[in-house]
């Protein structure tokens, strides 16, 4: 078998022309469709990167909500009526705002402001340089170190701002999962001072972040929230929910499913078009194999394999590519939104076995096809 | 007939359907001896070829019988007719059919691998037929680089590296010049040709009819005559 395998092999990499244009078909159609699929995970993870960054497990929220970027105020009583509800075994108000900051050079910057429950600092980042208690103390705001944060002039502790007039220090650095999408820095500070230094409507609390007792006692939580007029989702419905947002509702999901089709077509037309070709012209051959005393599944073998293997192959440059360019953006553009998932890669492998299965399936029709009989008749 | 290598009786075979449906092989009844080197000659469209492949296990009659070795080959499922061919018949065709992205010594290697010896096994096993057919020095070159005459002798050493019982040559001289043609033949009457063997040649090349034992003459499908050789 192995030989048959080896004949295979020689008889598609010796045609050296072919199956350059095979890989450069299926490499091609693979780097668009996991480029594609990588700009859409990485955008929405970015649109969804304070859920991931606060990792509450049931978000409460007006049912208006759509992203995170769009908060809608909620009363205080929501958070005393969540507090109040079976199963729940804590829950903690969040602020999230935008602001604009006057750096000390005098240039004015937006940042997003993140306001943690003072009590507990629920979802408070991991510091890097500084102590979290110090987010106590005067003007204390902590500046997230992500691709964003050099936007404030690279700030240490101690550095000084003003926000809405009032003055506003650096106590903390601190990292977090994931940044935001809209390419702005963003501090934390306190429930109490974001309230304080920021303008807000009458309603304040943006969400309610809460803790069951018990993971079994989140539909009901959910239930006794939607009682009171309001929201109640766990993190990965709130990321989904964030997610066809962005999908359905501003054009993104249609136009990669545009991208990714066309992706798929191109490479199908490119590899279904040239392996077709590849059998057609050792059509005669596979004939005198037959006639030697080749036998249908051995056939089969050989066109079986040569997809494979280029389709395979394909697949290993086409990401290869992908990851290079994604590292090569990063290193000019650091806020580069691109993640290559499991699913991407997944997605990306089914569309390469749907292009290799129908490149085998034609050429196979026509190697079955061919009589031994055809090839002593010329 | 002692020693018999093949027995076709009763041959019919059709092709086309309707008004375009023609004969091809009439009643043709054939009986060939191991050792003997059997020419089948005729005009264009006289059946030779139509014969050669009922003979050979590669095209199913519509009626009667062929036996090889006594076996009657049309009784065969399709793995076990290809398990025939590959094991007692050697096939040179009128083109060759060289795979052009293979050495030549692979090319001679393909039967062997079909019969799954290992590639680091076949591969020698190639070259020394190389060797008997005199290309020794070509073996790492693609079938293109070959002359007419040199192609043809790789497609032999093809055709013999798996020691069939049986060669098969389909218009071997057909794109050789007199002169090679008879050097062909006679090659491989000389290497191939003994007891325990049998050629079968399907030409119309006069030029080389002095090598056969025995020779026969089809037209419109039918046998018309049989010739007898050298011996």
């Amino acid at each position: 078998m192995k030989g048959i395998l080896k004949l295979a092999y020689k008889l598609l990499i010796n045609d050296r022309a072919k199956f350059t244009a095979l890989l450069v078909g299926i490499t091609f159609a693979v780097f668009l469709i996991v480029q594609m699929t990588a700009m859409f995970s990485g955008t929405m993870k970015r649109a969804s990167a304070t859920v991931l960054n606060l990792g509450a497990s049931v978000w409460v929220m007006d049912p208006a909500v759509q992203t995170v970027a769009n908060t809608i105020g909620m009363p205080d009583y929501v958070l005393d009526a969540v507090r109040s509800m079976q199963g729940v075994s804590y829950a903690v108000p969040v602020y999230t705002g935008v602001a604009l900051l006057k750096l000390a050079d005098g240039t004015y910057q937006p940042v997003s402001v993140i306001g943690m429950d003072d009590s507990t600092l629920f979802g408070r980042p991991q510091l890097i340089k500084g102590k979290l208690e110090d987010v106590y103390g005067e003007n204390a705001f902590i500046a997230v170190k992500d691709a964003e944060f050099r936007k404030l002039g690279n700030p240490g502790v101690g550095t000084e701002f003003q926000v809405n007039d009032h003055r506003g220090v650096i106590v903390g650095v601190a990292s977090v999962p994931s940044s935001g999408l809209f390419g702005i820095p963003t501090l934390y500070t306190t429930y109490g001072r974001a309230l304080q230094y920021l303008p807000n409507p009458r309603f304040t609390i943006s969400y309610v972040l809460v803790e069951p007792k018990r993971q079994a006692d989140i539909p009901a939580i959910k239930q006794q929230v939607q009682a009171t007029g309001y929201l109640a989702v766990t993190r990965d419905e709130f990321i989904d929910r964030i997610t066809d947002f962005y999908k359905y509702q501003t054009g993104v999901g249609t136009n990669l499913l545009i991208m990714t089709a066309m992706s798929f077509i191109v490479g199908l037309s490119i590899s279904g078009q040239t392996f077709y070709t590849f059998v057609l012209e050792n059509l005669d051959k596979f004939g005198a194999l037959k006639a030697m005393g080749a036998k249908r599944r051995e056939l089969i073998l050989i066109i079986l394999f040569q997809t494979s293997f280029t389709a395979l192959t394909g697949y290993g440059l086409g990401v290869g590519l992908c990851v290079l360019l994604i590292n090569l953006a990063r290193l000019r553009l650091p806020d580069y939104a691109a993640l290559i998932t499991f699913w991407n890669l997944a997605l990306g492998f089914f569309m390469v076995v749907i292009i290799a299965a129908v490149s085998s399936y034609f050429g196979l029709r026509k190697v079955l096809r061919i009589e031994p009989f055809d090839i002593f008749r010329g | 007939m002692p020693n018999l290598a093949i027995k076709a009786t009763n041959i019919n075979k059709w092709f086309g359907e309707g008004d375009a449906r023609t004969q091809a092989l009439r009643e043709v009844s054939v009986e060939a001896a191991f050792g003997e080197l059997l020419y089948i000659e005729g005009p264009s469209g006289s059946g030779k070829t139509t014969l050669l492949s009922v003979l050979s296990g590669i095209l199913r009659p519509d009626s009667g019988s062929v036996s090889v070795e006594g076996s009657d080959i049309w009784n065969l499922g399709q793995d076990e007719l290809a398990e025939f061919r590959l094991h007692k018949i050697g096939f040179v065709f009128q083109d060759y059919h060289l795979f052009p992205r293979l050495t030549t010594a692979e090319n001679v290697a393909v039967p062997l691998i079909l019969r799954r010896m290992p590639w680091g096994q076949a591969i020698p096993h190639a070259l020394k037929y190389l060797e008997i057919v005199g290309l020794e020095g070509r073996s790492e070159l693609p079938p293109v680089k070959l002359s007419g005459g040199e192609q043809q002798r790789v497609a032999i050493a093809r055709a013999m590296v798996g020691q069939p019982d049986i060669l098969i040559m389909d218009e071997p001289t057909a794109s050789l010049d007199g002169d090679t043609g008879r050097v062909i033949v006679e090659f491989v009457k000389t290497k191939f040709l003994n007891e325990r063997r049998f050629i079968l040649i399907v030409t119309h090349d006069a030029r080389i009819g002095d090598f056969a034992t025995r020779i026969l003459r089809m037209e419109d499908g039918r046998i018309t005559g049989v010739e007898k050789g050298v011996s």
